[in-house]
């Protein structure tokens, strides 16, 4: 098998979501199960139809094992694959690989959390992983991950190319403006570059609206073979591209902060699919933070190294602009638990399906999906298209 | 011959790092192999594969690559700096640049390592290089 014979023959044909915002009452299992049993359902198929798995999680080690339980299960291909938020769009190639190979026949990759609401949330996650996940020449300084990490990236881009506060603001208003056409967005409000950069800091240069949602949300894909998706419920939304990579884990071990994985990740992704960034309609970003957009438009190839600052400014990437990005509102402004890989997907397979009323990018005919993990560690780069791409 | 030696210490690197700071010592790796610098300290180089490292005392002369200020509410221990450091052996640390008001460290400052006692344990931290004794 080449990646060649892969482009195209794979594809997304259920996507479901539950307890986007707030699920209060509910567990991150069930909103698990919810967002799958919408997604098995999407695609025409049913539970018992589902025989490859993919799936993983902030806190268990052993995810893929309860949640086939939960399901009632017993998949023939089991991917557990943690690379941070990222995971969502790294899983895809093993299930594109696992289909391809025979091993399975539909793939369900699913995510929930209830990080928000959960009283085992984001801060005592945060207090358990010293212990769990040590990194002994970092943790001593106590320096309040992961944004910690990203204000560093992001002051030393700020230093070398000249980025500046405002042009990191524009991801952020520009989150707000495609949220404002969502109505599953959790934040809607107006928002202004001023109200980004008079927002309480939380690490320098990063201030809260510089930093995504913390939410609950869970979602889920079905993958089956080509030939079999044109007969099921949807229109399917085929994988051309699909591509990970990791240079470091921890941002002291990170090379060059100006410069992600997702610069190889993009290359084969874009390689594999037969494309370049010039071909993409629509462009899902991982923005954990401001920052993100930025670096991964360089990377990615959109713009050249040190101009994705100036290539976000004056509402580039707002609805209007010269590229869609993050046309759900982001992890920004839309949903974030967690691990937002998940939703990248979702949205860019909505927006291929024609399904984003009014923040549908007209005649989406391709999608670029980024997702970032860790401390801009996992990086996963895939390229969606609909039938006519391939 | 070089790197086929897989004769490993008792004492593993992490360990033998936290005892020679102990002792008053920042002491880094080098790589008989490629000749580069390792850390955080390793049983392997990470440049090369190669297992031949030897311990060297840092310089403890270093630039800050990248700075930032964790804002924190008073009673959580207040603001604290977070920088990157370059050490001149070509190997990158987190740390922290004491005596100087958080938003004061600045990139490309020249700063010189330090071993402080924090929560019982000995760390490196940094000094704007003037100020150093």
């Amino acid at each position: 098998m080449t990646l060649d014979e892969l482009r195209g023959s794979v594809a997304i044909v259920g996507i479901g979501q539950a307890g986007l915002g707030e699920a209060r009452g509910r567990t991150e299992m069930e909103i698990l199960a919810e967002a799958a049993c919408k997604a098995v359902a999407d695609a025409g198929l049913t539970m018992q139809d589902i025989d490859g798995i993919a799936t993983a999680s902030v806190g268990a080690t052993m995810w893929p094992l309860p949640v086939a339980e939960y399901l009632g299960i017993r998949p023939k291909s089991v991917d557990g694959t943690m690379l941070g938020g990222s995971s969502f769009v790294t899983h895809m190639m093993s299930a594109a690989l696992a289909l391809h190979a025979g091993l399975c026949n539909a793939v369900l990759v699913c995510y929930g959390s209830t990080q928000r609401t959960s009283t085992i949330g984001r801060k005592e996650i945060a207090q358990m992983r010293p212990l769990v996940d040590p990194q002994p020449y970092e943790y001593p300084y106590q320096p309040a991950m992961p944004v910690t990490a990203y204000a560093l990236a992001a002051a030393r881009h700020m230093h070398q190319y000249g980025t500046t506060r405002e042009q990191l603001a524009e991801v952020a208003v520009a989150a707000r403006k495609w949220a404002q056409l969502n109505p599953e967005a959790m934040m809607r409000d107006p928002l202004t570059i001023a109200d980004v950069l008079g927002a309480r800091m939380v690490a320098d240069p990063l201030g809260v609206r510089d930093c995504c949602l913390v939410t609950d949300g869970a979602g889920a894909y079905v993958m089956v073979r080509a030939d079999r998706a044109r007969d099921l419920a949807q229109k399917p939304v085929f994988m051309l591209g699909n591509a990970s990579a990791t240079w470091h884990r921890q941002i002291s071990a990170m090379p060059d902060l100006t410069q992600t994985a997702a610069l190889e990740s993009g290359q084969r992704a874009f390689a594999m699919a037969g494309l370049g960034p010039a071909d993409m309609d629509v462009v899902e970003l991982y923005d954990a933070f401001t920052i993100n957009p930025i670096l991964f438009l360089e990377d990615l190839g959109f713009c050249a190294k040190g101009e994705g600052g100036a290539y976000v400014a004056g509402g580039a990437i707002a609805p209007g602009g010269r590229l869609p990005v993050n046309t759900n509102g982001g992890g920004l402004s839309c949903v974030h638990p967690g691990m937002y890989g998940m939703f990248i997907t979702i949205e860019a397979v909505r927006q291929l399906r024609g399904d984003c009323g009014a923040r549908q990018v007209a005649g989406a005919q391709t999608a670029l999906v980024h997702g970032n993990g860790g401390t801009l560690a996992g990086q996963a780069t895939a390229v969606l298209g609909t039938e006519a791409t391939l | 011959m070089e790197g086929t030696d897989m004769t490993f210490s008792e004492t593993g690197p992490g360990l033998v790092y936290r005892e020679a700071l102990e002792a008053g010592r920042f002491q880094i790796q080098h790589c008989k192999n490629c000749g580069r610098h390792v850390f955080y300290p390793r049983v392997l180089c990470n440049h090369c594969g190669a297992t031949a490292l030897e311990w060297v005392v840092a310089s403890g002369r270093a630039t800050v690559y990248s700075t930032t200020v964790v804002r924190r509410k008073p009673d959580a221990g207040g603001d604290i700096n977070i920088v990157l450091v370059d050490l001149e052996e070509g190997v990158r640390m987190m740390s922290r640049v004491e005596g100087l008001a958080p938003e004061q460290v600045r990139i490309g400052m020249a700063v010189t390592a330090r071993i402080v006692a924090d929560a019982g344990q000995p760390l490196v931290v940094f000094v704007a290089a003037q100020e150093a004794p």
